[in-house]
């Protein structure tokens, strides 16, 4: 075409760049690379290819990693480990700052690179992944200059596992490896089998940084590379970021293993649009967060109902005009996909739905990976493909008409990863904001990160955090070494002549603020060390699990309490422990046979602490690049399920119930299995001391047989297990269905009160633009 | 004097669409409009990494935003005799030699723009050319004269010879929530403008938020307003992306909602080449491809066609032009 037909058409033309600078790395590696382990790259004994998802073309072939190569690169990283742990914070924040600059330095060939293997376009590999990878870098060099003084008597871990998801591979390289490195660990690296070669030229680049050899290995594979990586008993720390239902097998896979474990997993998101927000804004945060960025799933959109053809249409129209095609154009939106999302199941199944309307402006080219968005209105909350998850780029859409509806649609979900309020009304939008069960809250905007700021999910969505101090935090441990798990106590046994009581005392379950015998209506003795018999205590079951979360989840107004309301209370119970100190610490000594003043002053210790810590914890606002308030919001995680220690019986329960009733959580407790009347007895406190019903339930029995209902149980939103009993895997796998945070201690040391408030709350991170 | 009625057409909204003829003042929709200014600065500011055009592509692109310039002369001290070389840059923008190789002949700017006492010597230098000539007016830059003098400005031009009024709203009428006002005032000058087409200038560096930006858009098309325009390139910030985002989503609402297509023109602060094509782009996504035409988008600019020919010479020649080999206008 002239330029004269060209003025006449207007037409953008293409406008590729060339991906040379990238092929040219690959083949100074003569086009098979193997995996980086040691500072060096192995020879590939298996290799699979790396095909571009753009083309189909084969781009190199990488190593299938063994179980012999998963060896070879934790033995390498423990070795590394410990020298690089001893280095000072500054020597360590050389080398990061040393790497955020050489991201930089190189961002069009990592671009590029990411670009060819993801199939993502260009200007979304270079102009927000590529910024965001070496801010990481350089936050992490800060935190590792300042760990010394922000993080006294923390250290790493040792030796990390990182397993990462295709869809980012050079952000969640960062997101995971950046505080990895600056803790002081070393970290073996399981890219996705589809998205290997970013990972092998960060590695490759991180040579020219100083970076020790063994401090970083990257092994290349498939799930079964990433299993064995897992495996590995010399992994202290697996993180996971990837599906819901590979970081539900990797939860159950390290159960008991006592490795640490987060899990950054997908869901979709939720945008909430409010008939006063700016739409045209609204349509594009939807364009920037759910179609476009190679999103790995899709969101739910609720848009009030008088709005929302106006809405859906303005989407319509927008979708429309996003162009899908050569990755490395500058005028494409939406490139390629490595993994084809299985859009003609939620097709099919949206056509099998009545009332829903499927809006697609083009079918899927060249074998599905080279994808048209979807929007689908019409649909209600019933609808499967509202409840299921929601593959690639696709907006499912549905009407609230109140502000109390919208949070309800969404929170009615499984997942919990981010969420978008659309609103011009500041104080509504903090009102959503703070109610919305998300790790990441967007008010006006979408798809907003940042190194200083957490992101990551509740509930299926996983736990723990990427960035910020909260994230650093799960790359540390206690210096002080972990004490041996306590031994199991046995109660005191029965005596051969029992002596009788003065007159009966029946101890009962303690269930939404009432005592309540048990559903089955059994109880075990309880003697003294001298063979008295102190009473009979309930042996609660499954039933009584049940009734005890039912009433814990009853109670969840608990969590809109002020602080201060909650450590006036905590400071009454306390009051009341006093009054009755001479009495708790004659009953300690009677149950355990030794005296009882000095725990039931601790106890009372205890309680203080946390009504201080009720009324003083607080939020963070963050320093990240971005005109508004970035805000860390620290909340209740919902309903706690206890299992106290064996010993201490009645500051094993304190230390653990009052952190976290001070946060606005609710519990269930299951005390001390030889020792529970100082529990029982302990109704009383609580009964007096103004608690609302069903904050605290209290059901005595055995750990063994109640550990797994309580792990088990949807309704519960986090377990702590200090039982004697050895439960920590039968605990760990059974919370792996609604992937609920576990916290196994292993002594009463363990739960010092900082430790127990860290575990005690949630950090959501609600964005606030500002601007006029 | 003789006017190429067949050019003309390609100039004037009136000739190639149907004219917005108004609407009553709809207040309930001017107090629901909305412009998030962060969410705004966030498109504005990805915009130009997503859209681009090279080489052939880019030439015609940027031959098309020659097109769509109102070549600018507003100073103190201009004279017939610049205003006679502006017309005279007006009707041969590029070098003839650098047109012919791009297949370019007869590329002209989209009109001049000049104040009222000018108006007669620009008419009378483009006369048979086709290019329209536009007058600001109304007290321009400040809309603060007598208002009966503003409104008789506008037809005194429209009598010497413009066939396009750039028209000053009344910033406080924004400023003050008097929307009624600024309605009445804008029909009074349409209705004064007749058959020339109103400009209105919205003087968005003044209005204090993007918000008051986005209503004052619709009010101004609610009173019949033929193009809106940003700025009279004498206010401390002129055209911005982000004002030309909310601008031009009002101008789609009121098109789904009244059907009626109304004009855009950023003016001020855009001289560089690439500048112009990311507006170009910005239309072309928001609005499509009628936006890309002189009836319904123009550039007031004086120094971007400069930066233009330089651009044009080098895709020409290959080689980095200068300005000192390009003729004044």
């Amino acid at each position: 075409m002239s330029v004269r037909d060209l003025f006449t058409a207007m037409s953008y033309g293409p406008a590729p760049d060339s991906p040379a600078e990238a092929l040219a790395w690959i083949e100074s590696h003569g086009g098979r690379l193997g995996h980086w382990i040691d500072g060096a790259f192995g020879t590939p004994d298996t290799a699979f290819a790396i095909a571009n998802p753009a083309t189909g073309a084969v781009l190199a072939h990488v190593a299938q990693g063994t179980a012999a190569d998963v060896d070879a690169a934790v033995t390498s990283a423990r070795h590394a480990q410990t020298e690089w742990a001893q280095r000072s914070g500054h020597d360590r924040a050389r080398v990061l700052y040393a790497l955020a600059r050489l991201v930089q330095k190189h961002s069009r060939l990592l671009a590029l690179l990411q670009t060819l293997e993801t199939g993502k376009p260009l200007r979304d590999s270079h102009d927000a992944d590529l910024p965001l990878v070496a801010r990481h870098f350089s936050y992490h060099a800060g935190l590792a200059q300042l760990s010394g003084t922000e993080f006294p008597g923390l250290v790493p871990l040792g030796v990390c596992a990182a397993v990462i998801p295709w869809h980012a591979p050079l952000r969640m390289l960062a997101w995971k490896v950046a505080p990895a490195l600056a803790a002081g660990n070393a970290v073996v690296l399981k890219p996705s089998r589809q998205t290997p070669l970013t990972a092998l030229l960060f590695a490759d680049l991180s040579r020219q940084a100083g970076l020790p050899p063994g401090v970083l290995n990257v092994v290349t594979g498939d799930g079964a590379t990433g299993a064995a990586l897992v495996a590995h008993p010399g992994v202290a720390k697996v993180a996971f970021a990837g599906s819901t239902k590979v970081g539900r097998q990797i939860r159950q896979a390290v159960a008991g293993s006592g490795k640490a474990l987060t899990l950054m997993l997908g869901g979709a998101s939720v945008v909430i649009v409010f008939e006063d927000a700016d739409l045209d804004s609204a349509v594009e945060g939807v364009i920037d967060g759910v179609f476009t960025h190679h999103g790995q799933a899709g969101a739910r959109l609720l848009v009030q109902e008088g709005l929302a053809d106006r809405f859906h249409t303005k989407l319509r129209r927008r979708i429309e005009r996003l162009r899908i095609g050569d990755p490395l154009d500058k005028c494409t939106d939406i490139g390629a996909l490595p993994a084809r999302p299985e859009l003609d199941r939620i097709a099919h199944l949206v056509a099998a739905t009545p009332g829903a309307e499927l809006f697609r402006p083009a079918p899927p080219l060249a074998d599905g990976r080279f994808c048209a968005p979807m929007l689908i209105t019409g649909l209600s909350p019933a609808s499967a493909s509202m409840q299921d998850e929601i593959p690639g780029p696709v907006g499912v859409a549905t009407t609230f008409r109140t502000p109390a509806e919208a949070v309800e649609l969404a929170n009615n979900s499984r997942h919990g990863l981010a969420a978008s309020v659309w609103t011009e009304n500041g104080s509504l939008a903090l009102a959503v904001a703070r109610k919305l069960k998300a790790g990441v809250v967007w008010i006006n905007a979408t798809h907003q990160f940042d190194a200083a700021a957490g992101f990551g999910g509740l509930r299926d969505s996983g736990f723990g955090r990427d960035g910020g101090l909260e994230g650093f935090r799960d790359w540390l441990k206690p210096a002080k070494a972990v004490p041996p798990p306590a031994p199991r106590l046995a109660p005191m046994p029965a005596p051969e002549r029992p002596k009788a009581p003065d007159i009966d005392r029946t101890a009962k379950l303690f269930i939404g603020g009432k005592q309540v015998r048990p559903d089955g209506g059994g109880s075990r003795a309880v003697w003294s060390a001298q063979g008295r018999l102190l009473g009979h205590a309930p042996l609660g079951n499954r039933k009584d699990i049940r009734n005890a979360v039912e009433a814990a989840r009853a109670a969840t107004g608990w969590a809109a309490t002020s602080g201060y309301n909650r450590a006036q209370v905590l400071y009454y119970m306390a009051e009341n422990l006093s009054a009755r100190a001479e009495e708790f610490a004659a009953r300690l000594r009677d149950l355990t046979g030794t005296p009882g003043e000095a725990e039931v002053e601790a106890a009372i210790c205890r309680l203080f602490d946390a009504a201080a810590s009720a009324g003083s914890v607080e939020g963070r606002v963050k320093p990240a690049p971005f005109d508004g308030l970035v805000m860390a919001l620290p909340g209740p995680m919902g309903v706690v399920g206890i299992l106290c220690p064996d010993a201490a019986p009645l500051l094993g329960l304190v230390s653990l119930m009052a952190p976290a009733i001070a946060m606005g959580n609710t519990c269930v407790l299951v005390p001390s299995e030889p020792f529970p009347l100082a529990a029982t007895d302990f109704c009383q406190v609580i009964e007096t001391s103004d608690l609302p019903a069903g904050v605290v339930n209290l059901v005595t029995g055995a750990h063994r047989d109640l550990a797994p209902t309580l792990a088990g149980h949807m309704g519960v939103d986090a377990v702590w297990c200090f039982s004697g009993a050895d439960l920590s895997a039968a605990i760990e796998a059974a919370s792996a269905e609604n992937l609920k945070r576990s916290w196994i201690g292993t002594g009463c040391e363990d739960a010092s009160p900082a430790e127990v408030l860290r575990q005690a709350v949630e950090i959501r991170t609600v964005w606030a633009p500002a601007g006029v | 004097m003789t006017t190429d009625l067949t050019r003309a057409a390609a100039q004037l909204p009136q000739l190639a669409h149907p004219r917005n003829p108004g609407m009553a003042l709809d207040l309930e929709w001017v107090a629901q409009a909305q412009a998030n200014a962060p969410a705004i600065a966030r498109r504005a500011a990805s915009l130009p990494a997503t859209r681009g055009v090279k080489k052939d592509h880019q030439a015609a692109w940027l031959c098309k935003a020659i097109s769509l310039i109102d070549l600018t002369a507003l100073s103190g001290d201009d004279t017939p005799g610049r205003v006679r070389r502006l017309c005279a840059k007006a009707r041969q923008p590029v070098r003839p030699d650098l047109l012919a190789a791009l297949g370019m002949e007869g590329l002209t700017t989209g009109a001049v723009c000049v104040y009222h006492e000018m108006v007669e010597t620009a008419v009378r230098a483009l006369d048979g050319s086709g290019i329209p000539v536009a007058a600001v007016s109304t007290g321009f830059p400040a809309g603060l004269s007598p208002y009966r003098l503003r409104l008789a400005e506008i037809g005194e031009s429209v009598a010497a010879g413009a066939s396009e009024i750039d028209i000053v709203i009344s910033r406080r009428h924004v400023l003050t929530g008097d929307w009624q006002a600024l309605y009445d005032e804008m029909c009074q000058m349409r209705q004064a403008a007749g058959s020339a087409h109103v400009k209105a200038i919205l003087a968005t560096g003044e209005l204090g938020s993007l918000r008051n930006v986005a209503r004052a858009s619709l009010v101004c098309m609610m009173a019949g307003a033929d193009f809106i325009k940003t700025s009279t390139g004498k206010e401390p910030v002129n055209a911005t992306l982000p004002v030309s985002l909310t601008m031009i989503r009002a101008i789609r609402d009121y098109q789904d909602r009244t059907g009626f297509r109304i004009g855009f023109k950023p003016a001020g602060g855009i001289s560089k080449a690439k500048e112009a094509l990311v507006y170009l782009a910005m239309m072309k996504e928001e609005l499509g491809h009628p936006w890309l035409q002189p009836d319904l988008f123009r550039f007031g600019a004086s120094s971007l066609l400069g930066d233009i020919e330089r651009q044009l010479d080098h895709h020409v020649t290959g080689c980095y032009s200068a300005a000192n080999r390009h003729p004044l206008g």
